[in-house]
């Protein structure tokens, strides 16, 4: 059967890389007693596909993964069996069967949202501004490993939310298709903010329908 | 002091700075986390090298879950932070903290360093640094926490005796009750209180109560209690019956060194090599049974979901029941995803069936120690395998499918020469010849070469190190030989690093100054490549007036009093030194589960082994009945 299963990923479990998290779910899925289908030959791979690799330091509540089964389980006993089994940071949040012959999780992502908090006092009035002039502007270059490229496109949504405590903080909506990917501390830095002065999570990925 | 959150914010900073960032933050499953408040003693345990190697070590993990286990107490781990990290560390002025918590080392109450190998001392003092602790016991008070070391290099403790305020001498799975008993009971005391209290328990070792005194060649006079309470020699302690192995392993979240359950089938060992400090100081032979060791080792990796079991022992041929073990293993976890090590197989064709029954993947290689080629050395260090056997069972090896073998050897045994590493070139060469035979140009040998240091405790101890100069010819020797066929893999030591080593494990109370000031001039990491060694440790020896080869290069004389002589393993020094009388006119001892040689342990532990007769330990059962004390104590104060 194949499983499609939405968690979250906070606290420590932050600094787990794409690939360690990968190794991370095949020992949970063990541990659970949930027989993963392998793929054949001389280094067997668990069928086990991540929709789109967060970055490191970014916490989650809306991470997607699809995995084949060797046998059939009911939903529910698969997110009772998962609870016992996963490290505190990461929850499973929902689980549901999948159509075996739907296109890859991958493929099928179009964007990623995330909510940006400030860890450090910011003016708030001088921020507007700034993500207005952003959203204003025709293009964003910016360089990257050496190669330019146009921000601006990226952002599919990007705005100030201030509370009533007067507290400031982000919420943005960037590109993640493949070749595509918009980068929350790319535009961060666009907006003069250091990366390591917030903490950045991701809300929801978005899918083709 | 920063609270945990304080901590937590400013790695927030500089975490995404680091390599493996993961490190630094823990949070891994079967990581124990208890409320803080309720636990009136809390203990950091701390390995003192990166994450990567220390989170798997087993000695940690026994005493992390003996603490646990206690309503009173807790305890939480702590590692060396990477170069880059420290730096990082020290820049923010973020003090060394614990994963489960956050809470810097300096609000526990006991800090505990497992000292496995001497290369990990100046990481024990840098960390201390980190941590924002004195590193020297004499600079601490009642606001900082005890610093307890155990471990096998504790086997000499002395080297350490100015950093570390108490140590445990041997098996820890019940000295660590003992001390954190202490520490709830004298709370609030005056130091020197509690470390008084802890000197009385059996097995611990509180440096600052006793003296060493010096001879005018350099040598140690004595070393003896200036208290009259704290006892003049400090026996290891042992457990009577191995407890039952941890189950719960901690999963890291990253990729470490080693991902696997361990299971210890067997502590101790018969055999009696003469270089084996582990052989010498683990005594007596203690066997799980094989049902306490799969369902343990299936209990693990339910919890874990490792791919990998190791069953741990130092000679796993001599587990009396290794075939019902093996089946037993393969049975329980057959159609599983999982590899088995067996590691320290006798070198005969029986351990190749073994590791068949495993079915063990053949792309690992298959590894034996012979340790020494030539006959004269075999007998020498008392591990006698013939040629043959080597050759019969490497053959074995390479025609039932295995490419690789690695075969251990050391050079620098006593008295050794040239043709004895020779030896070990024609050995290799043959190995591989024989091998191609059987399986074609496809075999490969990997011969790893690493260099002998004499150690405390041991037959050897009174042997000096083999010079530099013969190292490097001994291996240039190996290399020019070796390194022609592209089908043989030479690995080696680089001299300095056994010279390191040497220093360390074989030095008295003077050497404290001389690890201080290496650590000054900047040395950690000495086990690392990256480690600053001789730039910063012989300038240390020159600031203190000490010469490194009066360490490492000068045979002990017959009578000499070593720095270590009031700390035991409970192996007589008398048994020791016969031994290596033994060695230097080439006599062989076997095994001693064939026949007792008294090498010791059954006086000292006699009454452990009256109350635990039978097959459980491999010593011979003591008959006579305990001796009764008849005499009439008179009461004090009467």
């Amino acid at each position: 059967m194949r499983v499609r299963i939405t968690f979250s990923k906070q606290g420590a479990l932050r600094y787990t890389g794409h690939l360690d998290l990968h190794r991370l779910w095949e020992r949970a899925l063990r541990r659970a007693d949930l027989p993963i289908s392998y793929s054949q030959g001389f280094h067997p791979q668990p069928k086990i596909s991540l929709a789109a690799a967060l970055p490191l330091g970014f916490a989650s509540r809306a991470e997607v993964l699809d995995v084949r089964l060797n046998e059939d389980f009911p939903v529910e006993d698969i997110s009772s069996r998962l609870k016992e089994s996963l490290p505190p940071d990461i929850q499973v949040l929902g689980v549901e069967s999948v159509d075996e012959r739907a296109p890859a999780l991958q493929t099928q992502v179009l964007s990623a949202a995330y909510e940006v908090y400030l860890t450090e006092p910011i003016d708030g009035a001088e921020l507007t501004r700034k993500v207005e002039a952003l959203m204003m502007s025709e293009s964003v270059i910016r360089e990257r490993r050496g190669k330019t490229y146009d921000l601006r496109p990226l952002i599919e949504m990007l705005s100030v939310v201030t509370e009533a405590s007067g507290k400031v903080w982000l919420r943005m909506t960037l590109a993640a298709r493949d070749g595509a990917t918009g980068r929350p501390e790319e535009v961060l830095n666009a907006l003069d903010i250091l990366p390591e002065y917030t903490r950045v999570e991701r809300t929801r990925l978005i899918f083709q329908k | 002091m920063l609270t945990p959150e304080q901590v937590e914010l400013k790695l927030d900073r500089i975490l995404l700075k680091v390599q493996k960032p993961g490190r630094y933050v823990g949070g891994e499953l079967n990581s124990i986390r208890k409320d803080w408040d309720k636990a009136q003693t809390k203990v950091a345990l701390v390995f003192p090298d990166i994450y990567d190697i220390g989170v798997s070590n087993v000695g940690l993990k026994i005493l992390y879950d003996q603490i646990n286990q206690r309503d009173d107490a807790l305890a939480e781990r702590a590692y060396a932070p990477w170069l880059d990290m420290e730096e990082l560390m020290r820049e923010h002025g973020i003090p060394l903290y614990t994963l489960e918590s956050k809470h810097p080392l300096a609000c526990f109450d006991i800090i505990g360093f497992t000292l496995p190998y001497e290369t990990l001392y100046t990481n024990a003092l840098n960390i201390l640094n980190l941590a924002g602790i004195p590193v020297r016991s004499a600079d601490r008070d009642e606001s900082h926490p005890i610093i307890i070391a155990g471990g096998h290099s504790t086997t000499n403790p002395e080297p350490m005796h100015a950093f570390i305020d108490a140590f445990t001498i041997g098996e820890g799975e019940e000295v660590i009750h003992d001390v954190v008993n202490v520490i709830q009971k004298t709370k609030g005391a005056k130091r020197e209180v509690t470390l008084r209290e802890l000197a009385k328990i059996s097995g611990v070792y509180v440096p600052s109560f006793y003296a060493t005194t010096y001879m005018d060649d350099g040598t140690v006079a004595v070393t003896e209690p200036i208290l009259p309470d704290v006892p003049k020699t400090v026996n290891k302690r042992i457990v009577a019956k191995l407890p039952p192995p941890p189950t719960k392993f901690i999963v890291p979240n990253i990729e470490v060194i080693h991902n696997r359950v361990s299971v210890e089938i067997m502590r101790g060992c018969t055999r009696g090599c003469r270089f084996c400090q582990a052989g010498m100081i683990t005594r007596p032979v203690r066997e799980r049974t094989v049902q306490e060791v799969v369902d343990a080792a299936d209990a693990a990796v339910r919890a874990s979901g490792f791919e990998e079991l190791a069953l741990m022992s130092l000679s796993s041929s001599d587990y009396t029941y290794i075939n019902d073990l093996v089946d037993a293993i393969s049975k329980r976890f057959e159609g599983r995803k999982l590899t088995v090590n067996l590691p320290s197989l006798r070198i005969e064709s029986v351990s190749v069936d073994l590791m068949e029954k495993l079915k063990q993947h053949r792309s690992g290689g298959f590894t034996l120690a012979p340790e020494a080629a030539s006959e004269r050395m075999r007998r020498i260090i008392n591990k006698f395998i013939p040629d043959e056997d080597i050759i019969n069972t490497t053959r074995e090896i390479y025609s039932r499918g295995w490419t690789t073998v690695k075969l251990y050897f050391m050079i620098g045994h006593p008295s050794e020469t040239l043709e004895d590493v020779q030896a070990i070139v024609d050995l290799c060469k043959r190995v591989i010849e024989e091998g191609r035979k059987v399986a074609g140009w496809k075999v490969k040998l990997h011969a790893g070469v690493s260099t002998f240091v004499p150690k405390p405790q041991t037959p050897f101890q009174w042997v000096a190190c083999d010079t530099r100069e013969n190292i490097l010819e001994k291996q240039a020797l190996l290399k020019r030989q070796l390194l022609k066929d592209k089908s043989i893999k030479l690995s080696w030591t680089k001299p300095e690093d056994s010279l390191l080593e040497a220093w360390l494990s074989r030095g008295d109370r003077r050497m404290a100054d001389v690890i201080y000031s290496a650590w000054k001039n900047g040395a950690k990491f000495d086990a690392w490549d990256e480690g600053k060694k001789s730039e910063a440790w012989l300038p240390a020896f020159e600031e203190h007036g000490l010469d490194p080869a009066f360490y490492t290069h000068r045979q002990r004389r017959t009578d000499e009093v070593f720095p270590w002589e009031h700390i035991t393993a409970a192996v007589r020094k008398n048994f020791l030194f016969q031994d290596f009388r033994m060695s230097l006119e080439g006599q062989i001892r076997v095994d001693c589960r064939l026949n007792c040689f008294a090498c010791g342990i059954l006086p000292t532990f006699a009454n452990l082994r009256r109350e635990n007769p039978g097959e459980g330990w491999k010593c011979p059962d003591v008959k006579t009945p305990a001796r009764k004390i008849d005499i009439e104590l008179p009461v004090v104060g009467d």
